[in-house]
């Protein structure tokens, strides 16, 4: 035990599923011309269809793997993490969809180079983007390993980590096929079948313990060590003041980290108009919602199906209690489909994030900086394209590297990362005239910094027998989560950088035209 | 529009059109769009139907952030640090810390209908009055 079915059932289903959407990728992008196409699909979809793109880039392996198995392993605590994935929606409907479009065009650095000195800005987002980018596939790549170890049945970790390299070049072949439209269409098919999938084993489910969600947690507290204690807090977290501090700051990561993720930025840009970027986020939150109730009672149905042990002793770890509940209730077909579309969209989710990555390293430091706005767009996509790879490959070490660890929890780094460097400077931009160049530096490599300084020596890292590197002790910041610091920190750096330096009044034209862009729309597309 | 790419003599070039238009003798209707074709942004910005439009805009997400973040922490800090309160059992095995997580997604749905309502009925139409006044559409 367990068993999971058939590999070679398992392996064809997903084959089948990978070839059907490379084909879309490739019909969809056999028009992908101009740099515009590459990076923002040409502006051409829809609110809807954006929208659920939007939530694809959203549902991805942390979502379904990593929060069913953190609420199958840890009951509440891992709730939290369903949780704030939905309210952080609301910081991107509300503070930053709409003037982020209606500023930008392809990255972030586009916004926030605006109405600042282009090199040095462009040059900073960039460098945040990349590292956002990198510690987000690194999640993925891990995810990616788990699954397929459990589908094939591969325990060593010499075998593991093969996988997540063979997993990892196909992904960035996908990126290097298809760009935006291609990766589009992958998000919203995967999207789609996600949500189906999710939805109709938690009706499944529901209708097994008579849709009774506490009939659920009854039989779950039966196979769970802690009995009804895993349905209250600390299961994970513990009762000690600074793991207390520890799941506040996660939660804080979580929930301004998510709509700041470069990935899920550049998804504004490929909407025709605001209004259209507004409807795509009200799409998103309602797949959300109806997603991350699935996980409540996927999580406490995996429980209680499947046990947290069985989960626990599984390659892949926490991340395999999806697929083995699936395994569970419908056997090795179920288990094909669930898998073939947790890869589906593992895949979708490291091409957009790849695509980011690669954008904003060929869009901003190729051809704002290095060729000082002169870059002849063929060679910037033929940048991108190479960017995208060695993304690829360092990312693929990096999940090597973090395989077994919960990617739920993987994720909630990146979101660290992201809200620390992107949203105090997003939201600065956008609505404090005052904001300058040296405050967008400061606020940008201050988040980004602390943040990475703290992740480095947090246990996280080192000195715990959980650590990515558990033979060596070089810990002395106390939280697995930096964001309670770092975020904080990073507005604070761009307040006061910007108090203490002087005025740009040469950019007085720029600063009101971003005023006017980003609240009215006005001059955006023209 | 190339907007990402200007070179640093283009904010210049903008100041100089923007002087041009301040004469007298130039129609109003015009002066919001300099002779490129490229909107008069600072002009834009002290027109009333901007001023009451970005009024409006802040009016609406700034009171409203504060409020989902308020309710969000509170669900936090009390799972955190009010552990005996979240515990109590309310229906069934179902306890207050999930039943106040779950809040949290029907106010998450709450705000962004009314969102989409509130940009609906005030700001689209206020945008509309501003492309109007000055000629220049999105």
């Amino acid at each position: 035990m367990p068993t999971t079915g058939n590999p070679v059932l398992n392996l064809s289903v997903f084959a089948v599923f990978v070839l059907i959407t490379l084909y879309i990728v490739y019909r969809a992008s056999s028009r992908n011309v101009t740099a515009s196409d590459y990076y923002a699909a040409g502006s051409s979809f829809t609110g809807a269809q954006n929208g659920v793109a939007l939530s694809g880039d959203f549902l991805s392996a942390a979502s379904f793997l990593g929060i069913s198995g953190g609420i199958a392993a840890h009951g509440y605590d891992g709730f939290l993490y369903s949780v704030g994935w939905v309210v952080a929606w609301l910081v991107g409907l509300l503070l930053i969809a709409e003037g982020l479009r209606n500023t930008g065009r392809f990255t972030v650095g586009d916004v926030l180079a605006f109405r600042m000195k282009q090199r040095p800005v462009r040059a900073a987002a960039a460098n945040a983007t990349l590292v956002i980018s990198f510690f987000y596939m690194i999640a993925q790549m891990a995810g990616a390993g788990g699954l397929i170890a459990l589908l094939l049945n591969v325990t060593s970790k010499t075998g593991q980590a093969l996988l997540i390299a063979v997993v990892g070049m196909v992904m960035v072949f996908y990126v290097l096929v298809g760009g935006m439209k291609g990766t589009t269409w992958v998000q919203i098919i995967k999207a789609v079948l996600l949500l189906l999938c999710v939805t109709l084993m938690s009706i499944f489910l529901l209708g097994k313990f008579g849709f009774s969600l506490s009939a659920i947690m009854q039989q779950a507290t039966e196979n769970n060590k802690l009995g009804e204690a895993v349905l209250d807090p600390g299961a994970k977290y513990g009762f000690s003041t600074m793991s207390k501090l520890d799941f506040v700051s996660l939660a804080l990561s979580l929930v301004l980290g998510i709509a700041s993720l470069p990935h899920v930025l550049m998804r504004f840009y490929t909407v025709p108009n605001a209004s259209e970027a507004r409807r795509s986020v009200v799409w998103a939150t309602w797949t959300m919602v109806i997603f991350y109730l699935c996980t409540l009672v996927i999580g406490f149905g995996a429980m209680a199906l499947v046990g947290t042990d069985t989960i626990a002793a599984a390659p892949g770890g926490e991340n395999s209690a999806a697929p083995l509940l699936a395994f569970r209730i419908g056997g090795a077909v179920l288990l094909g489909i669930v898998s073939a579309v947790a890869f589906a969209t593992i895949l979708a989710v490291v091409a957009g994030l790849t695509l980011a990555a690669s954008a904003s390293f060929a869009h901003d430091v190729y051809a704002n900086v290095i060729k000082r706005g002169n870059a002849e767009p063929r060679r910037e996509i033929r940048v991108a394209r190479w960017t995208a790879v060695v993304v690829g490959a360092l990312s693929i070490i990096g999940g090597i590297a973090a395989n077994g660890q919960n990617v739920a929890f993987l994720v909630s780094l990146a979101l660290a990362l992201a809200a620390s460097a992107n949203l105090s400077t997003i939201l600065y931009t956008i609505f404090w005239r005052r904001f300058n160049t040296t405050g967008t530096l400061w606020s940008i490599y201050g988040g980004l910094g602390s943040c990475l300084t703290l992740i480095i020596f947090s246990p996280v890292m080192s000195g715990a027998k959980t650590s990515i590197f558990p033979d060596v002790d070089f810990a002395w910041f106390p939280l697995g989560n930096p964001g309670l610091v770092s975020i904080p920190f990073s507005f604070l750096c761009g307040f006061l950088a910007t108090i203490f330096s002087k005025q740009e009044p040469e950019n007085a034209g720029k600063a009101a035209e971003m005023e006017v862009r980003a609240i009215s729309g006005i001059g955006a597309r023209t | 529009m190339t907007k990402a790419m200007w070179s640093p003599g283009e904010t210049q070039h903008e100041d100089r059109e923007y002087r041009g238009f301040a004469s007298f003798d130039d129609p109003e209707a015009l002066s919001y769009v300099d002779s490129n074709g490229n909107p008069n942004f600072a002009l834009i910005q002290q027109t009333d139907e901007f001023r009451s439009l970005r009024r409006r805009l802040t009016m609406f997400i700034f009171p409203m952030t504060v409020l989902f973040l308020a309710s969000y922490l509170t669900f936090v800090l009390l799972s955190a640090y009010a552990r005996d309160i979240v515990s109590i059992k309310v229906i069934g095995l179902i306890n207050l810390g999930i039943l106040l997580g779950l809040g949290q997604f029907v106010t998450s749905i709450i705000i962004t209908l009314g969102y989409a309502r509130y940009a609906k009925r005030r700001l689209d139409p206020q945008r509309k009055l501003l492309a109007e006044k000055t000629g220049v559409e999105e």
